[in-house]
C-alpha cells in the first residue's frame, strides 16, 4: 500500500527538482510530453500508411507536429493568468468572427466554416475550443461555488451563443465539443445534482425537437445510417460498413503495419482522417487498440492530476474541461469509427490528419502545462 | 463585483472538484472500455465474418472460359473450330453513363434494337463488374473506330475470345448443329458456376449431345482489385481444361458424294457401317448454314429460313418419320418364315389386286396385271403386294409388330444425336391407347407392305439395312468413335437358312432379271436392297396413279435401302428421297453412288442417274 501510495504522491506532485532544468526551463510535463510524443509517433505509422505511403502528406503532417509542438512549448511558458486576463477577449472575439462566418463565411465541404483572412484561412469555430472552456472558467472563477442558479444560467448563455452559431454553420462535431468542453467546466465547478438530473432530463426533451428543427436532412441520414446501415450499403452506410470490415478483419494481432486492404485498395473512404482508428485497428489489431486506448487514458488522467494540483480555480476548472473535452474526441471518434455512435466530423485527436485540429489540442495541452508548471512559489522565484 | 472568497469556500469548492475528477475519470474508464468491448466485439467474435468481407472486397474472381473441343471427321477434317474474333464488351460499373455509352456505339457499329434490347437483359441479370458482351464478330474497321473513340468510352473493351465456326457450313449442318448464345431457359438449367464466362453452348446436334464434353472446365484467375475494380495483381491463377475434342465416323467426302447424288431433290441418305454403327453419311437435304445461328441469327436470315417452303432447318434424317414403303418387305419375309406361315419354297397366285373376305374393297398391287405365280424370292424382288397382304392377313399385327420392333423400327435408333423421333411400328395395343380405336383387319395388311400407320426415319432403315446386313446382329448408330455405343440384343432366328431366304430376294432385287432395282446392276462389288414407295397422296378407289397429273408435292416419296458388299457387308445405306416417285429408279442410284463412293473411293459429286422409266416400286 505504502508503495501505491508513494506512486500516488510522485504522480500529483508538481514540479520537482529532480525532473530536470529543460523540463523545468520550458515549464513542459515531462509525463504529458512523453505521452503526446508516443501518440504523434503513433500518428506518424498510421497516416503513413492510411494515405498511401504519401511523402507529401507525411511531411505536411511533419510540420503540422512541429508547429504543434511548438505552439504547446510558447504556450506553456505563459502563466495562466495571462490565459485568465485575455479569456473575455478572447471569447469576444472568438463571437464576432463566427458571426462573420455566418455572414461572409468561406464554404467549404457544403458548411461555412472558414473565414478567409487574406492571408489565412481561419476557422473560428475552432478557436471556441478553447475560448469557451477559458471564458467559463473566468466567469466561473470569479463566483462563489458551488455556482448559484443565475450564475450556472449565465454560464449556460456563454456556452450556448458560440455553439448555437456553430450548429448553424453546420458543424455538429465542433458545436458538440464547444459546448461540452463549456459544460465541463460547469460541472467541475461543482454544479449541484439536482440541476445535473434536470439537465438530463431536458437534454432527453430536446432530442425530439433537435431532430425536427435543428438537424439537417445529412446529419439526420447519418443517424439513421447508424442505426441500420446495411439498409443503404452504398450511399450514407457505406463509410461505417467498410469502417467495421476494416476493424473486424483486423482481428486480435491485426494485418501489420501497410497491410490494410480496406484503407489501401480504397474500399475505406476518409481512412488517414476521421476513420483512421479503423485503418490502425485493422494493421494492429486488438492489441494495438488497447494499447492506443491505454495512452489517449494516461494523457486524460495525467490531465486530471494537473487540475486537481492546480494552484488557482481557474486553472483546475480549465484544465479539467480540456482534458474531459480530449476524451470527448476520442469517445466520439472511437464509437463513431465502431459504429456505436453516428458519424460526426470527430477527427482521432493528434492521429488524425488534419491540421487545425492538431494545432488548437497542442494550444490547448501548452496551456495545461502552463497551469501544471505555474505555481505561485514558482512564479515568485 | 470581485470580494475575497473565504477559505472554507476554497476548500469545499477543491473538494468537490477532486470529486467530480475521479467522478469523470472512472466514466472515462468505463467509456473507454465499451470501446475496447466494441471492437474486441468486431475483432474477434465477429472476426471471421469481416475478414471474409474484406477479403470479397479485395479479390475478384474471374472466370477463364475453357476452348471448346473441336469436331473432326473421320478423316481429321475440321467441322467445327475455334477461331479467334473480336466482340465489343461493356463493364457497367466502369462505364459512366450507359445510355450515352450505349448510344454512341450504336452509332459507331451500326447496332440495330435487337442487338440493344438484347444487351439490356443480360446487363440486368449480371454483376455490375461483369464484362458483357453487345456485339460479336467485329470487322477490321469497327475495331479501328472503336479505337478512336475508346478514350471517351470509359468501361467499354475490344475482347478477342475465340467463336465457333463451321468451316464446312451446310454440308454437316444436321448432324453437327450449332452453339448458340445461352438463353434465359438454359441459364436455369444449367450449373452457373461451370457456365461463368461461357456464352455459348449447344443447341442442335452433336454439338448438344456432348455439350459436356466439348465445354471443358471453366478456369479461374483470382485477382487483386481496389475499390474502383482496377485490377491490380493476379493472386493466383487455375487455367481452363479445354473441352474434349470429338472425333466423327462422318465422312466428308461421302457426305458430299450423297448430297450431290440427290441432285434436285430433297431427301435424306444415311449411309453406316453394318459391322460397328459407325454413320458415315448423314445427309438431309437441303442444309443450313450453322454459321449464321452462333453469334445471333438476324432476324431476316431466320425469316428466310423459317419460310422457305424446302424448310432447310428440318433434319430429314433424324425427325422425318415417312411410310417406309416396301423396304419392310424383307422384314415381313423373315416374320413369315420364323413364325412358319410360309417357307422359301411357298409360292402362291398374285392377282392384280386382294380382297378380304366379306370385303368389297380392292387392295391393289403396283403392278397392274398382277404379278402371277410367286414364291418368297420373286416377292422380295418384285416387291409383290398381294404376296405380302395374305402373309400379314394371316400373320396379324402383333406379330409384325414384334417383328419390326426387334428390327428397331417403332423406337428410337439412340443414335447421339437430340431429339431423334421414334416412327411408328404400328399394334392393337398402340392403337388402343393412342386412338381408343379396335384394330381393322384391312390396316394389318397395309402395314405388310410399309404403308398406313407405318412410319420410320432414314436413320431407321439405314440401321434396319445394316441388320440385315449382319444377319440379325443390329448395331447402334453412332457419330462419334471416342463413345463406344451400347451394343444391341442380336436377332436369333430358329433357322440361318431364313436369313439366306431373305437376302437372296435382296440381291435379286438388283442382280437378276426380274428385280425392280435392275438398273442399278453392274458394279464391281454385289449390291442387295430393297427398293420403296411411300405415298404421298392416297388415291380413291376409282382413281389411278398419273404423275403428271398431280402435284410435284403429291408425287410418291422414293426410298431404297441397301448394303455391299453381300458377300462381307462394309456399308448400308438408305436413301429417302421426297417426291422421288420411284424407289428402285430415283432412290436406287443414289445409294448405288454413295457405295461407290465409299467402296471404291470414287468421290466424284455427280447427281444419280436416275431412271425416270423405273419400276414404280
Amino acid at each position: 500500500m505504502s508503495v501505491l501510495r508513494e506512486g500516488w504522491n510522485r504522480a500529483i506532485a508538481p514540479y520537482r527538482e529532480e525532473d530536470g532544468a529543460l523540463f523545468r526551463w520550458l515549464r513542459l510535463d515531462p509525463w504529458l510530453l512523453f505521452a503526446l510524443l508516443l501518440l504523434l509517433g503513433v500518428s506518424v505509422v498510421a497516416v503513413y500508411s492510411a494515405s498511401h505511403q504519401s511523402l507529401a502528406q507525411l511531411t505536411n503532417l511533419g510540420i503540422r507536429i512541429g508547429l504543434g509542438l511548438t505552439l504547446m512549448t510558447v504556450m506553456a511558458r505563459i502563466p495562466p493568468r495571462i490565459y485568465q486576463y485575455w479569456s473575455p477577449w478572447l471569447f469576444g472575439i472568438g463571437l464576432v468572427l463566427l458571426l462573420a462566418v455566418e455572414l461572409f463565411g468561406h464554404v467549404g465541404k457544403g458548411a461555412q466554416r472558414w473565414l478567409d483572412l487574406g492571408f489565412i484561412r481561419f476557422q473560428p469555430s475552432e478557436m471556441m475550443k478553447l475560448a469557451v472552456p477559458m471564458m467559463a472558467a473566468w466567469y466561473l472563477a470569479q463566483r462563489p461555488l458551488p455556482p448559484r442558479p443565475v450564475d450556472v444560467i449565465v454560464t449556460l448563455a456563454l456556452v450556448l451563443a458560440p455553439m448555437a452559431l456553430i450548429m448553424l454553420q453546420p458543424d455538429l462535431g465542433t458545436a458538440l465539443l464547444v459546448g461540452a468542453a463549456g459544460v465541463f467546466v460547469l460541472l467541475l465547478a461543482g454544479l449541484s445534482w439536482r440541476y445535473i438530473a434536470g439537465g438530463a432530463l431536458a437534454l432527453g426533451g430536446i432530442i425530439p425537437v433537435m431532430w425536427n428543427v435543428v438537424l439537417h436532412d445529412y446529419q439526420k441520414q447519418r443517424v439513421l445510417t447508424l442505426l441500420d446501415p446495411e439498409a443503404d450499403p452504398l450511399g450514407t452506410g457505406y463509410h461505417i460498413i467498410q469502417s467495421k470490415i476494416a476493424i473486424g478483419s483486423g482481428g486480435v494481432f491485426g494485418k501489420g503495419w501497410l497491410n490494410s486492404t480496406q484503407s489501401g485498395l480504397d474500399f475505406l473512404p476518409e481512412g488517414h482522417t476521421d476513420f483512421i482508428f479503423a485503418v490502425f485497428s485493422e494493421e494492429f489489431g486488438l492489441v494495438g487498440v488497447v494499447l492506443l486506448l491505454v495512452l489517449y487514458l494516461f494523457i486524460i488522467l495525467r490531465g486530471l492530476v494537473i487540475s486537481v494540483r492546480a494552484p488557482t480555480v481557474y486553472g483546475r476548472l480549465l484544465a479539467g474541461s480540456l482534458s474531459l473535452s480530449f476524451f470527448v474526441y476520442v469517445f466520439v471518434n472511437t464509437g463513431m469509427v465502431t459504429g456505436l455512435l453516428p458519424v460526426v466530423g470527430v477527427p482521432l485527436p493528434l492521429v488524425s490528419y488534419g491540421g487545425t485540429a492538431m494545432v488548437t489540442l497542442m494550444a490547448g495541452f501548452g496551456m495545461l502545462m502552463s497551469i501544471h508548471s505555474h505555481r505561485p512559489f514558482m512564479a515568485a522565484r | 463585483m470581485k470580494q475575497p472568497r473565504p477559505m472554507e469556500d476554497e476548500a469545499r469548492a477543491r473538494d468537490i472538484l477532486l470529486q467530480r475528477a475521479v467522478l469523470a475519470a472512472v466514466l472515462c474508464f468505463l467509456l473507454l472500455g465499451v470501446v475496447v468491448a466494441r471492437v474486441a466485439w468486431l475483432q474477434v467474435t465477429a472476426h471471421e465474418r469481416f475478414a471474409s468481407l474484406a477479403e470479397q472486397n479485395r479479390t475478384r474472381i474471374e472466370p477463364i472460359p475453357p476452348a471448346r473441343g473441336r469436331i473432326y471427321d473421320r478423316n481429321g477434317v475440321v467441322l467445327a473450330d475455334n477461331a479467334p474474333s473480336f466482340q465489343v464488351e461493356l463493364v457497367p460499373e466502369q462505364v459512366s453513363d450507359m445510355e450515352a455509352t450505349l448510344q454512341r456505339l450504336g452509332v459507331l457499329l451500326a447496332l440495330d434494337d435487337g442487338e440493344i434490347a438484347r444487351f439490356r437483359k443480360t446487363l440486368k441479370a449480371s454483376k455490375s463488374f461483369d464484362s458483357i458482351p453487345l456485339k460479336l464478330n467485329l470487322g477490321e474497321e469497327e475495331i479501328a473506330r472503336l479505337a478512336i473513340e475508346r478514350p471517351r468510352l470509359p468501361g467499354v473493351e475490344v475482347q478477342a475470345r475465340l467463336t465457333r465456326v463451321y468451316p464446312h457450313g451446310s454440308r454437316v449442318a444436321h448432324a453437327v448443329g450449332y452453339v448458340g448464345r445461352i438463353s434465359e431457359k438454359e441459364m436455369q438449367s444449367i450449373d452457373a458456376e461451370a457456365y461463368r464466362g461461357t456464352s455459348h453452348i449447344g443447341k442442335t446436334g452433336l454439338e448438344k449431345f456432348y455439350e459436356d464434353r466439348l465445354h471443358g472446365k471453366v478456369g479461374y484467375r483470382k485477382m487483386e482489385v481496389d475499390a474502383h475494380g482496377r485490377t491490380l495483381r493476379v493472386l493466383e491463377e487455375s487455367p481452363a481444361t479445354p473441352g474434349d475434342d470429338l472425333h466423327l465416323s462422318l465422312d466428308v467426302r461421302l457426305q458430299d458424294v450423297a448430297e450431290a447424288a440427290l441432285g434436285d431433290f430433297l431427301g435424306s441418305v444415311v449411309a453406316i457401317d453394318p459391322r460397328n454403327g459407325e454413320v458415315l453419311a448423314f445427309v438431309s437435304k437441303p442444309g443450313f448454314d450453322p454459321n449464321l445461328f452462333v453469334n445471333g441469327i438476324r432476324t431476316g436470315d431466320y425469316k428466310a429460313l423459317m419460310e422457305n417452303p424446302d424448310r432447310p432447318l428440318f433434319n430429314r434424317a433424324l425427325t422425318a418419320a415417312y411410310p417406309p414403303g416396301s423396304t419392310v418387305k424383307p422384314v415381313m419375309g423373315l416374320a413369315g418364315l420364323e413364325y412358319g406361315f410360309i417357307t422359301p419354297e411357298y409360292r402362291m397366285f398374285a392377282g392384280p389386286y386382294y380382297q378380304l373376305p366379306n370385303d368389297e374393297h380392292r387392295y391393289r398391287d403396283w403392278k397392274k396385271s398382277g404379278h402371277g405365280w410367286v414364291d418368297l424370292d420373286h416377292a422380295i424382288a418384285q416387291s409383290c403386294d398381294v404376296f405380302f397382304y395374305d402373309l400379314a392377313h394371316r400373320m396379324g399385327i402383333d406379330r409384325m409388330h414384334e417383328f419390326y420392333t426387334r428390327f428397331g423400327l417403332g423406337r428410337p435408333t439412340g443414335i447421339d444425336l437430340p431429339g431423334e423421333v421414334a416412327g411408328l411400328a404400328p399394334s392393337r395395343a398402340w392403337k388402343r391407347k393412342a386412338r381408343n380405336q379396335p384394330w381393322y383387319p384391312g390396316e394389318t395388311l397395309i402395314a405388310g407392305i410399309g404403308q398406313g400407320f407405318m412410319l420410320a426415319t432414314p436413320l431407321q432403315l439405314a440401321q434396319m439395312a445394316a441388320t440385315l446386313a449382319q444377319r440379325g446382329r443390329p448395331v447402334r448408330p453412332h457419330l462419334s468413335m471416342d463413345a463406344p455405343p451400347e451394343p444391341l440384343e442380336p436377332i436369333e432366328l430358329r433357322k440361318a437358312t431364313h436369313w439366306d431366304a431373305v437376302l437372296a430376294g435382296m440381291d435379286h432385287v438388283i442382280n437378276s432379271d426380274y428385280g425392280t432395282a435392275k438398273v442399278i446392276r453392274g458394279a464391281p462389288y454385289r449390291i442387295a436392297g430393297k427398293s420403296g414407295t411411300a405415298q404421298v397422296f392416297t388415291l380413291k378407289q376409282t382413281e389411278t396413279y398419273n404423275e403428271k397429273r398431280l402435284n410435284r408435292k403429291l408425287h410418291d416419296h422414293a426410298v431404297f435401302i441397301g448394303f455391299a458388299p453381300l458377300e462381307q457387308p462394309r456399308i448400308a445405306v438408305a436413301a429417302f428421297v421426297e417426291n422421288g416417285q420411284h424407289g428402285s429408279g430415283t432412290a436406287g442410284p443414289i445409294v448405288r453412288r454413295v457405295m461407290d463412293g465409299w467402296l471404291l473411293g470414287d468421290y466424284a459429286l455427280k447427281a444419280a442417274a436416275t431412271d425416270e422409266q423405273g419400276d414404280n416400286d
